[in-house]
């Protein structure tokens, strides 16, 4: 009787295993094979030896070096930012009662919207074309300010419209994690502050922000997750050369040397993936080391 | 009597915020839609901009879906995303039960080695799965459709959702059943699948999401264009299609390929936002 139950299980089981198997284990003992192989090359399986070659060149080829810069400012800028945003919306919707629900729905459709399909819409906004002066370039000469092309035009304004759309697409998530965060905050704790007499900036930041500090850094984790993983938002604004446009990302340049018209060079691309997972990883450790004696858990 | 008037005042301060918002958000959906009925020449006149249009047009709807195959991508689009999600159902559910319900050697050890895959990024392990595909031959002709799908069928957090909804249905109700004779499989279709209906609908509408969205792995399999999906259908019309010289034409297919995910949030916002509160990432 046990003996059946325990094949049974495993039976259950069998389709997540060969598919997990299949698609996650083995490929990710594979990807540190790879890139280990030097001189992998993709139709004879033949490699010339086994070292820290890829590595070497992935950190010496300037499209990477030009990538992790990107994804850096990327990732310094839109976090905070979102974060912070965020956290001022969620504190609005929980201070007011009409429309509260419709502006919440409002707020959340960016997270249900195909990021390439909208990105297009923003890149019509802000470039500027011998045809059109663009939305956005028609507000700028409005204001009596120098037109800008944000597509095409110098890198801060191509960095520039890359964090808006970045942020303009986190913010949903950010947005409704914080706002039931902030809904979850026992209310006892300002009925009491009020009996005290406490300022409203006192109650926000000796209540308000202590409770829902765990959320706040949760946010800020998964944030620079996330942002570390951008690509798609760029392709979407500047199209799939990236490294031509100057934008591409980690994880666009792991794509490009995957990419068989261009690239084809596995190797490289699993050393570079590897090294954004070593950044992500190190990133995350600190990030927990320091919130240690900083977060108060509840 | 001045207090009243200062909560008023910042009161309605706060409401030009989250107004000033909810516009930011929103203008780039009107703009979307204002751009797609303008009249494609009238639009290539307009050095600046306008903010609304006299005379709408229908004819950049029909350009979408005659001059590229914006209904072929939707087909795929569709085919991939009831395929991947009907196959992950399929696979998640009796996982789950397995780890919820019966009795194993190695139950722990397996569900601690389940979760710790959660933490792998998709980056690291689609070199590998790619190369997996192109010598399956998976990425040639209608072979494509399973090189799409295979990759994307199972997902460890969702058996771990499921795993934890099916825990809280009491013992008492398994053990009834197992008196009665009812078999495992059919306690599992008869009992504990409609008793979580609720989260596997809030599943299924992820992964409907999520695949309608997926532009990386599609782009790196399909090769022929008419296994595209939306995403990049959307981006080889911005690229080689009418992207260049047709903006109006190019935001109506942007509005095609919104329109069904806007439709199904509405429907199922509730579902949609708490589901995401629970488990989604993005951002």
């Amino acid at each position: 009787m046990k003996q059946k139950n325990n094949l049974k299980a495993w039976l259950y089981l069998l389709p997540a295993i060969l598919f997990l198997g299949v698609f996650m284990v083995y490929p990710l003992v594979d990807v540190c094979f790879y890139s280990l192989e030097e001189n992998y090359h993709s139709i004879s399986q033949t490699y010339t030896g086994v070292g820290l070659g890829n590595f070497g060149h992935v950190l010496s080829d300037p499209f990477f070096i030009q990538a992790l810069k990107n994804t850096l400012i990327l990732v310094v800028i839109t976090v905070p930012v979102s974060t912070g945003i965020s956290l001022l919306i969620a504190l609005g919707l929980s201070s007011v009662k009409a429309l509260k629900k419709a502006f919440q729905t409002i707020y959340f459709l960016p997270y249900v919207t195909n990021t390439l399909a909208v990105g297009l819409v923003f890149m019509i906004l802000f470039a500027r074309t011998e045809y059109t002066d663009g939305l956005i370039n028609a507000l700028i000469q409005a204001m009596g300010y120098e037109m800008v092309d944000f597509i095409n035009g110098p890198y801060w304004a191509k960095m520039l419209v890359t964090c808006l759309y970045t942020v303009w697409i986190v913010m949903p998530f950010k947005i409704l994690i914080l706002t039931s965060a902030l809904a979850s905050v026992n209310q006892d704790y300002y009925k009491a502050a009020k009996v005290d007499g406490a300022s409203s900036g006192r109650i926000f930041r000796k209540i308000t922000l202590p409770m829902i500090s765990p959320t706040v850094f949760y946010l800020i984790i998964t944030g620079f997750i996330g942002a570390f993983k951008a690509y798609s938002d760029e392709v979407a604004l500047f199209g799939v050369n990236l490294n031509e446009a100057g934008m591409n990302t980690i994880v666009g340049y792991v794509y490009d040397m995957l990419y068989s018209d261009k690239g084809g060079y596995p190797g490289y691309a699993a050393a570079a993936a590897l090294l954004l997972f070593a950044i992500v990883f190190t990133i995350t450790y600190i990030n927990l080391r320091f919130s240690k004696n900083k977060v108060q858990y509840m | 009597m001045i207090e009243k008037k200062n909560a008023r005042v910042s009161r309605g301060l706060i409401y030009l915020f989250l107004i000033i918002w909810a516009f930011i958000v929103l203008f780039p959906f009107y703009w979307m839609v204002l751009t797609s009925v303008k009249d494609t020449a009238a639009y290539n006149n307009e050095k600046i901009p306008e903010f609304i249009t006299t005379a709408p047009t229908g004819e950049n709807y029909v350009k979408a879906f005659t001059e590229v195959s914006l209904g072929r991508y939707f087909i795929n689009t569709l085919i991939f995303t009831i395929v991947t999600t009907g196959l992950m159902m399929l696979v998640i559910v009796p996982a789950a039960f397995a780890f919820a319900r019966l009795e194993f050697k190695g139950k722990g050890l397996l569900f601690a080695l389940f979760l710790s895959l959660m933490m792998i990024p998709n980056e690291l392990v689609i070199i590998t799965n790619y190369v997996t595909i192109v010598n399956w031959g998976f990425q040639k002709g209608d072979l494509t459709y399973l090189g799409l799908i295979l990759p994307s069928v199972t997902s460890v957090f969702y058996i771990y959702l499921l795993k934890e909804n099916f825990e809280a249905i009491p013992d008492e109700l398994y053990n009834a059943a197992k008196v009665d004779g009812t078999s495992d499989l059919k306690y599992l279709l008869k009992v504990m699948v409609p008793i979580s209906q609720p989260t596997i609908v809030t599943i299924v509408i992820l992964k409907v999401i999520e695949c309608w969205n997926s532009y990386v792995w599609p782009r790196l399999i399909t090769k022929e264009a008419k296994y595209f999906l939306v995403s990049n259908g959307i981006q080889a019309i911005r690229e080689s299609g009418f992207g260049r010289q047709d903006i109006p034409a190019m935001m109506a297919a942007v509005v095609v390929v919104s329109v069904p995910l806007i439709v199904l949030f509405l429907v199922f916002r509730d579902k949609i936002m708490a589901g995401v509160s629970r488990g989604g990432t993005k951002g």
